[in-house]
């Protein structure tokens, strides 16, 4: 899978790595701000109140 | 298939992570911030309503004005809608940049996810006779009763409004079922009685990541300092213990 990705990634080493890396930073982004918020209502639910 | 199974793996991990460590400084940095600009905002407020609050020297030899008195009467704020922010929320004890919004309602959705600090409708609100209640997360969305349970007797809890400054000073702890609505009575677990004090709870989950009991601190007050007076000692002498 990885592997193939590196294949089909054009330039030189060191371009393919930069886009790598920006595109882990994108990912990241993404399951900090919005999967794992989303994701931890079913994980961990939490009541903090008396009722 | 080996390397999806590793993705899948490390993503887990990331999650593990978030949940107890990345995900809190988002949020609580978050919170922070809006809090501080709310801040500076109520204090530009109130200079732009006075703008005698910092006299200059002049020639004419008046004498300076009275200092603000430091100390006042309470004014008691309306109870603020769903959601509605009417308040910041200071505790020197969880370090000099803790800082989170207080709203009205103690709903995830609209009060204590988004915003932080959640107030019991129809608990006192700050300042008034009686015990004005509030619940936040203890984990997770920055948790901002995280270190309820670090808190030492007499440490001071700050919150602001628009008009000033209102002081608590902690006083116990207490571990109670998530039933027992009788902490936020206004003489809290004494039924029936009229208050004739100023008191403050804050309910929270426990143990932390569970939902099988509630922690539940208590404050009493100790004063209410004007707009006019400036930052009460309380919140800008650092913690005392």
């Amino acid at each position: 899978m990885y592997g193939a990705l590196w294949r089909v990634l054009p330039g030189p080493w060191w371009v393919r790595l930069l886009i790598l890396l920006v595109a882990v930073a994108l990912v990241l982004y993404g399951l900090f701000f919005y999967v794992f918020p989303w994701a931890s209502e079913f994980i961990n639910p939490q009541e903090v109140t008396v009722e | 298939m080996g390397e999806v199974l590793i993705t899948v793996g490390v993503v887990a991990l990331l999650y593990v992570a978030w949940q107890l460590w990345i995900g809190d400084l988002i949020f609580a940095a978050q919170k922070a911030a809006v809090a501080k600009s709310l801040s500076e905002e109520w204090a530009q407020e109130a200079a732009a309503v006075a703008p005698t609050a910092s006299p200059s020297p002049d020639a004419t030899g008046t004498p300076a004005p009275e200092p603000a008195a430091v100390t006042a009467d309470p004014i008691v704020l309306p109870e603020a809608d769903d959601g509605q922010v009417f308040a910041n929320l200071y505790i020197p004890r969880f370090g000099p940049d803790y800082a989170v919004q207080i709203a009205g309602g103690v709903t995830r959705e609209k009060t204590l996810d988004p915003i932080g600090v959640g107030h019991y409708p129809g608990t006192s609100m700050p300042g008034a006779v009686g015990n004005a209640a509030f619940a936040a997360h203890r984990t997770t969305y920055g948790k901002p009763f995280n270190r309820i349970a670090d808190l030492h007797v007499g440490d001071a809890i700050v919150i602001e409004t628009p008009e000033g400054w209102y002081t608590y000073r902690f006083r116990t702890l207490e571990y109670v079922t998530p039933e027992s609505v009788d902490v936020l009575l206004p003489v809290p677990q004494e039924d029936g009685v009229d208050a004739n004090g100023r008191y403050l709870t804050m309910t929270s989950c426990s143990p932390m990541f569970s939902m099988s009991e509630r922690i539940v601190g208590y404050s009493s007050f100790e004063s209410f300092t004007p707009r006019s007076a400036g930052p009460p000692a309380s919140l800008t002498g650092g913690v005392t213990s």
